[in-house]
C-alpha cells in the first residue's frame, strides 16, 4: 500500500495548483471587464466610425445621406487645402510647450525642494485655476490682453508696443492662451518626478567637485527626464487639436487645425472633417513615438 | 607629505546649533593625518552632523575646521579636498558603474579617466561591473561603489557616515576588515561614524566617544575599553559592573574603597578622577570577563579584589562563554562571563558564590555620573 500511494502525492501536488490559476486567472479578466468595456464603446467603436466616415464620398450631405466609396482622396484634399492651419498648429503647439516647460521646471523645482511647508499650498495653487471653466479662464484673457488693459499700456509706455500695436487677436495671445491652459500639465508631472529625487544625491553631487549647476545638469535634469516627457506630452497633444484659444484670443490669421475641424463638421462636411481628424492624430502619434524614442525614457529607472 | 602632522584635520571650538537645540557643542578634535579616526556614539549625539560640517553639507554656527594650513570652514564642499561616503551611498541612479566612479575626476576637468577608474574598481573588487546601473548591485557592491567612487578623487580625508549600516551581520564583518585593508593601502585619512562599537574599535586607530554633542574619550580602541573615563564609556563599549563604593584611605599607590564591609584595592592611576576619589563617593567598576567565580566561601582575599556571598540568579550558556547573572546581599545583580575553558566549575541558579578579580582591572569613576548612561545601546540596534 504505501509503495502505491507514494506515487500520488506528489502527482496530486503537481495537480492541485491549476484549479487556483485558472481561478486567478478568472479574476483578471474580470477586473479587466469594465475597462475593455470602456475602450470598446468609448474608443474602438468611434474610431471605426471615424475612419469610415473619412473615407465616404464627400458629396453627401446630412440630409441625402453618405455613401461609402473609399474615398482615399479627402485626405488628400484636407491636407493640400488646410496645410498652412495644420503647420501652425504644430508651430503654436510647439512653442507652448517649450514655454511651459521654461515657467513650469522652475515652478515644480521650488515646489519639490525649496517650499519646505508651503508646498501643499504651492501644489494648491497650481490645481486651483481647475475650480473655473476652461472657458471662463480664457474669456477672462481677453480683459487682460485688451487694448485698454494694463498689460497693453504698460507695453506701449515702454516702447514695446507700438501705438498701434495690439496684444489681443494676436499669435502671442493664442500662444499665451494655450501655455496658460496647459501649465498645470506640465508643472504636475515634473513635480512629481523631481520630488522622487533623493536630496542626498545632490549632496552627493556637490561632495564630488560638481558646483550646484553641474550637479543640476548631470543629476537633477537627468532623473527628471521621465517627467519632462510626460509633460510635454501632456502639453503638446491637446494644445495641437484646441480650438478654444485660437477662437478667443486669435484672429482669422491664427486659426488652428482645431478651428478648421470644427467649422468642417458645423458645416456638415463630415467626411473631410473626420480626415483632417484622422490625420491629426496620426501626425500626433507618429510626433510622439519619434519624441519618445530620441528622449530614451526606457532608459531612465 | 613631507611634515607628518602638516594635513592633520584640526576641529576647533565647533558648534552647531538647529534652532535652540546644540546638536555638536564646543567640540575640539585633531584627527592625525593618515589615521583611521571613529567618530563613535548613539544616534542623536552630532556624531553625523560633524562629520557634515566636515564635509562642508552643514554650515558651523560657530568656530573653525582646518585642515593642514588651509582654513575650509566656510568653504563651499564642491571645492573641499574630502569625500564622503553617505549612509545610503547615494549612487547617481542614472548612470553606469563606471560613471558613478568616473564623475568625480570629471567635474575636476581630468580627461584621460577610464585607466584611473578600472583600477579603482579592481581595488573595490568591482573590475567586471562598470557598465551596470547602481540597482543591479547588491548593497555590499553599492557599498563598494560609494567607497571608490569617493577614493578616487585622492581626498585629503575621506568621510563614511555609517556605511555598513545598510549591510547584514557577516556582510559588514567582511566589510570591516576589507574598509582597513583599503585604508591601510591608500593611507588616506578616514573618519568613520559609527553607533556600533565593535565596529569602531576593529578598525579604527583612534575612537572618539560622543554622547550629546559633547567627547567624552577619546583614545585607542583598548585604552578606552580597559580604562573608561565615565560611566557613559564604561556602559557604551561593552559592558560594566559599576557598584557604588566609599574610599576610606590609600595603601602606597593603591586606592581602599569599602563596599558593604568588603574592602576593594584599585590601582590610583585607573581612578578617572582625583576629586571624586576625595570627595570618598566612587564608582567601583569592572568588566564582566575579567571577573571570576568561586564557590561561596572557598576564595580567599590575598591581593584580589573579592565580593563574597553572591546568589547565582540566572545562568545562560553562549557557547564559548557562560554569563552568569549574581545577586549580591546588598540586591545589587552583577554580571560574570566566565570562558568555557572546561578548567573553570560551573554554577547552576541558586549556588553560593564568591566574585573574585584582579585590582589591576579595576577602574574608578565619579559617583556623581549616572550609572545608567549609555546603556540603552542594544535598543537603539
Amino acid at each position: 500500500m504505501s509503495t502505491a500511494a507514494a506515487p500520488v502525492g506528489p502527482a496530486e501536488a503537481v495537480a492541485a495548483p491549476a484549479p487556483e490559476e485558472r481561478k486567478r486567472g478568472w479574476t483578471g479578466y474580470l477586473l479587466l471587464a469594465p475597462a475593455m468595456l470602456w475602450l470598446l464603446v468609448f474608443f474602438i467603436i468611434p474610431m471605426v466610425s471615424l475612419v469610415s466616415t473619412s473615407l465616404y464620398d464627400p458629396s453627401g450631405s446630412l440630409e441625402t445621406g453618405y455613401s461609402m466609396t473609399g474615398h482615399i482622396a479627402n485626405y488628400v484634399d484636407t491636407l493640400s487645402e488646410y496645410s498652412k492651419q495644420f503647420i501652425r498648429s504644430i508651430i503654436y503647439a510647439g512653442i507652448a510647450t517649450l514655454a511651459c516647460l521654461l515657467l513650469g521646471y522652475p515652478l515644480a523645482y521650488a515646489i519639490a525642494f525649496k517650499a519646505g511647508r508651503w508646498k501643499n499650498l504651492m501644489l494648491v495653487a497650481v490645481i486651483a485655476p481647475f475650480f473655473t471653466s476652461f472657458l471662463i479662464r480664457t474669456l477672462s484673457w481677453q480683459l487682460i490682453l485688451g487694448d485698454q488693459a494694463w498689460v497693453a499700456d504698460i507695453l506701449r509706455g515702454i516702447g514695446l508696443l507700438g501705438e498701434e500695436g495690439h496684444l489681443m487677436a494676436t499669435p502671442l495671445a493664442v500662444v499665451t492662451g494655450i501655455t496658460y491652459n496647459f501649465l498645470p500639465f506640465m508643472v504636475l508631472p515634473l513635480y512629481a518626478s523631481l520630488e522622487k529625487i533623493d536630496p542626498r544625491l545632490h549632496e552627493a553631487g556637490a561632495d564630488l567637485y560638481a558646483s550646484p549647476f553641474t550637479t543640476f545638469r548631470k543629476v537633477t535634469v537627468p532623473l527628471s527626464m521621465p517627467g519632462v516627457v510626460a509633460g510635454t506630452l501632456l502639453t503638446f497633444i491637446p494644445a495641437a487639436g484646441d480650438y478654444i484659444n485660437a477662437q478667443l484670443l486669435g484672429n482669422p490669421q491664427t486659426t488652428m487645425i482645431g478651428n478648421v475641424i470644427q467649422n468642417l463638421f458645423d458645416g456638415g462636411s463630415y467626411p473631410e472633417a473626420a480626415a483632417l481628424s484622422v490625420t491629426l492624430m496620426a501626425a500626433i502619434v507618429v510626433m510622439v513615438l519619434v519624441y519618445i524614442n530620441r528622449a530614451g525614457t526606457e532608459e531612465l529607472v | 607629505m613631507a611634515d607628518s602632522d602638516a594635513e592633520d584635520l584640526v576641529l576647533t571650538g565647533v558648534t552647531k546649533k538647529f534652532g535652540t537645540f546644540k546638536a555638536v557643542d564646543d567640540l575640539d578634535l585633531t584627527v592625525p593625518q593618515g589615521s583611521f579616526f571613529a567618530l563613535l556614539g548613539p544616534s542623536g549625539c552630532g556624531k553625523t552632523t560633524t562629520l557634515r560640517m566636515v564635509a562642508g553639507l552643514e554650515e558651523l554656527t560657530a568656530g573653525a575646521i582646518t585642515l593642514g594650513p588651509q582654513d575650509i570652514s566656510y568653504l563651499k564642499p564642491y571645492k573641499r579636498p574630502v569625500n564622503t561616503v553617505f549612509q545610503s551611498y547615494a549612487l547617481f541612479p542614472h548612470m553606469t558603474i563606471f560613471e558613478n566612479v568616473a564623475f568625480g575626476l570629471r567635474r575636476q576637468g581630468k580627461k584621460d579617466v577610464k585607466k584611473q577608474v578600472e583600477d579603482m574598481l579592481e581595488l573595490v573588487e568591482l573590475a567586471q561591473y562598470g557598465a551596470r546601473k547602481p540597482t543591479q548591485l547588491s548593497g555590499g557592491q553599492q557599498q563598494r561603489v560609494a567607497l571608490a567612487r569617493a577614493l578616487i578623487n585622492r581626498p585629503q580625508v575621506l568621510l563614511l557616515d555609517e556605511p555598513l549600516g545598510a549591510l547584514d551581520l557577516k556582510l559588514r564583518r567582511a566589510m570591516q576588515i576589507e574598509l582597513k585593508r583599503i585604508q591601510t593601502e591608500v593611507g588616506i585619512t578616514f573618519v568613520h561614524v559609527t553607533h556600533d562599537q565593535e565596529e569602531a574599535m576593529t578598525m579604527a586607530d583612534t575612537v572618539a566617544v560622543m554622547n550629546a554633542g559633547l567627547i567624552e574619550q577619546m583614545g585607542e580602541p583598548k585604552e578606552l575599553y580597559e580604562h573608561p573615563r565615565t560611566t557613559f564609556v564604561a556602559n557604551f563599549l561593552g559592558q560594566s559592573n559599576l557598584i557604588k563604593a566609599k574610599v576610606n584611605g590609600t595603601d602606597g599607590d593603591q586606592i581602599r574603597a569599602e563596599i558593604e564591609g568588603s574592602t576593594l584595592r584599585v590601582p590610583r592611576d585607573r581612578a578617572a578622577d582625583d576629586a571624586a576619589v576625595r570627595s570618598g563617593s566612587v564608582w567601583v567598576g569592572i568588566r564582566p570577563e575579567k571577573v571570576f567565580l568561586a564557590a561561596g566561601g572557598t576564595e580567599t582575599s590575598d591581593g584580589s579584589n573579592v565580593l563574597r556571598r553572591g546568589r547565582v540568579t540566572d545562568v545562560s550558556f553562549i557557547g564559548v562563554s557562560t554569563q552568569y547573572l549574581v545577586r549580591m546581599p546588598w540586591g545589587q545583580e552583577l554580571m560574570v562571563f566566565e570562558q568555557n575553558t572546561g578548567a573553570r566549575e560551573d554554577f547552576r541558579v541558586g549556588d553560593e558564590v564568591d566574585l573574585h578579580w584582579l585590582p589591576d582591572h579595576t577602574f574608578l569613576l565619579d559617583a556623581d555620573q549616572d550609572a545608567t548612561a549609555g546603556v540603552e545601546r542594544e535598543d537603539l540596534g
